[in-house]
């Protein structure tokens, strides 16, 4: 059942670590560093406002392998579409490559995004040369838009972010992971192990997880559980957890395909 | 266009994917289903394969689940007219082959509105037109005249013709066409060019990016199939299944429809050597039901009655009824049939047996008022 390679692709560059790690929140570099280490996470998502792209020694980036990792800037901060188009390109110029997370929030106490203003957003990065993966709020048609759009992937929310209350837009996700034809990364909201597992068991295609990571006591050991996690939740779905061991097979009064056995009359048979 | 997608796995790869599929992996897909989710096409080849045939019960138990989740108790029936039997391809399995030496009719304005008000009369509101492959008597003028005087009659206007450019299709959109149906006739590239000989529809991957074209130009049904008989069938579902679920994710304005003919008599001396047994049949309709729940399945009445009336509910979705397959048929009877149908009921019969099994027969579930810009 599992595909020959379980790589996660998008636009085109493969990833093994099915877990992207957001850098807000860490205590020090040195917890947000192991927690990379331990996650063995290859996508680190970093807030263009809070780095100096223009200095060697700023402190997240230091604790970035950019050979291994690929850094994700993302556009948090910004409350419309001009304001993310225009830090995503300001970055670019400074060196930051062409992926961006596109966030555009503009309420300042739950950070929901805003559809409209990601669309627009997401139009004009793509048309940029930019490969854009917007935040969203699980909203399967705003998905196909942003697909239509050309994102790389959707990353809709499991619930508002920093919440850590887990999915609770599970049968939009449903409904996303099920048409959508990107990778989709269930994005916020992630508070436990099991929720990552929980997305993955649903078949997501990777999930993005921070704030569970950064204040936790000891952010590397649950960066490794978050990490197995992922793995246990993709495994999960790729081939089942031995519920159809259990599984009870309906027995109708009146069997619905007995027809079949009345007469096997083959309708086609020689003319 | 889904030719990439086709292009990456050839068919006969196709066909020992679905073959090496357990009762492991069909139980995993049932397993799936029952929690309430669609299987994915991994769990959809498990359900097409050998390894499902001792699951038929629960399939069928679930495929009825399903299709009353997202249709509903209604059928919706429709009336196919065949405008003209005039072909210049030479499709060997086809009454209309360019070969077949049968009197040749394209109906005239007068007759295509004769056929109409007949059918009207019968309370039909949703037809289905279809055509041969003979470009020039059928030209896209031609077309869009059928469409304009149909327009007058029916509520909502489908076609079955020759495959067409894009700007082709949008301009028949305009003119009030809601929906295409391309059936592929087989998904299997060396068949294909064993069966058409000569002729358009000797192209076939023109043929095989004419939903594309659709999906492009916007129709709000875009209907698929394979014709069962003509190649390995479980490369045929394999194919089908994956160009219905690309079709219905990039175009996901459009209602994708599925339909699965197998064949049937007709002029010529052509003898399928690839049957599907009736429970290989029903087994694909379940496995597309599981796979696709929001897809319509359509069923000719090249079925028989007692297959028909069986899986109406169960899967299908949609029934063409007193279909006749030569052009002007409903005014008088000619014998230049495309292909023997089976299934020889008349509309009352059919509504009363709907009724019988507790289903609603729908004859109208589209209004000429989402038609912008082609207004009566």
């Amino acid at each position: 059942m599992q595909p020959k390679s379980d790589e996660l692709v998008i636009a085109g560059r493969s990833f093994r670590s099915r877990l992207f790690l957001g850098t807000g929140k860490f205590s020090s570099g040195q917890a947000m560093e192991e927690a990379i280490r331990s996650s063995e996470t290859e996508v680190v998502t970093v807030a263009l406002r809070r780095v100096d792209l223009e200095s060697n020694s700023d402190d997240i980036l230091s604790h970035i392998d950019r050979k291994k990792i690929l850094l994700l800037p993302n556009t948090s901060g910004a409350r419309n579409a001009e304001e993310a188009v225009r830090l995503a390109r300001l970055a670019r110029e400074l060196g930051a490559g062409n992926w961006v997370k596109l966030e555009v929030t503009p309420d300042p106490v739950y950070l929901l995004p805003d559809p409209i203003e990601t669309l627009k957003a997401a139009e004009i990065l793509v048309k940029d040369g930019f490969i854009v993966l917007p935040y969203i709020n699980a909203d399967p048609i705003l998905c196909k838009h942003l697909e239509e759009a050309g994102c790389a992937t959707v990353m809709p929310l499991g619930s508002p972010i920093g919440t850590n209350q887990g999915i609770r837009t599970l049968a939009n996700l449903e409904i996303i992971i099920e048409q959508s034809r990107v990778p989709v990364v269930v994005d916020a909201g992630l508070g436990e192990p099991s929720h990552a597992a929980q997305a993955m068991e649903l078949g997501a295609d990777a999930v993005l997880v921070n704030t569970a990571i950064a204040i936790a006591k000891d952010p590397g050991k649950i960066g490794l559980a978050f990490r197995l996690a992922t793995e246990a939740g993709r495994i999960s779905h790729l081939y089942g957890s031995g519920r159809a061991a259990v599984r009870k097979s309906a027995t109708a009064s009146s069997p619905l395909t007995g027809f079949l056995e009345e007469e096997n009359r083959n309708v086609h048979g020689t003319f | 266009m889904y030719t990439e997608l086709f292009d990456s796995i050839p068919f006969s790869e196709a066909i020992t994917r679905v073959l090496s599929k357990t009762k492991t992996d069909v139980e995993f897909a049932l397993d799936r289903s029952a929690s309430g989710r669609a299987v994915g096409f991994e769990d959809y080849l498990a359900l097409v394969s050998p390894a499902a045939d001792s699951y038929l019960e629960e399939m069928a138990n679930l495929s009825r689940s399903w299709t009353r989740k997202r249709f509903g108790n209604t059928v919706s029936l429709f009336m196919p007219m065949y405008l003209s039997n005039e072909c210049r391809s030479s499709c060997v399995y086809c009454g209309f082959s360019f070969e077949n030496k049968i009197p040749r009719r394209t109906l005239s304005e007068p007759e295509i509105r004769q056929e109409a008000g007949i059918l009207r009369r019968k309370g039909i509101r949703h037809l289905l037109f279809l055509t041969g492959e003979e470009y020039s008597k059928t030209n896209l003028e031609y077309i869009k005249n059928a469409v304009r005087i149909l327009r007058e009659f029916f509520d909502s206007v489908s076609m079955e013709i020759y495959p067409l450019d894009t700007q082709g299709y949008a301009d028949l959109i305009a003119e009030g066409v809601e929906g295409l149906v391309v059936y592929q006739e087989t998904y299997d590239p060396d068949a294909y060019s064993s069966y058409h000989l000569r002729g358009m529809k000797k192209n076939m991957r023109y043929r095989l990016e004419a939903p594309d074209r659709g999906g492009a130009a916007g129709f709000r049904r875009i209907g698929l199939g394979a014709l069962l008989g003509l190649a390995n069938p479980y490369g045929e579902m394999f194919k089908l299944g994956e160009h219905a679920s690309y079709i219905s994710k990039k175009y996901w304005r459009s209602t994708v429809q599925i339909s699965l003919p197998r064949m049937r008599p007709a002029e010529g001396d052509f003898h399928q050597t690839l049957p599907v047994s009736d429970r290989e049949f029903v087994r694909f309709l379940f496995a597309l039901r599981l796979f696709l729940p929001d897809s319509g399945i359509v069923q000719s009445t090249r079925e028989s009655s007692k297959m028909r009336d069986h899986l109406a509910g169960l899967a299908v979705t949609q029934l063409s009824v007193e279909s006749r397959t030569d052009p002007g048929g409903y005014s008088g009877g000619t014998e230049l049939k495309q292909f023997e149908i089976e299934d020889i009921r008349t509309i009352p019969e059919v509504f009363a047996m709907l009724r019988d099994k507790g289903l609603d027969p729908v004859f109208k579930d589209f209004d000429r008022g989402f038609l912008v810009g082609a207004e009566s």
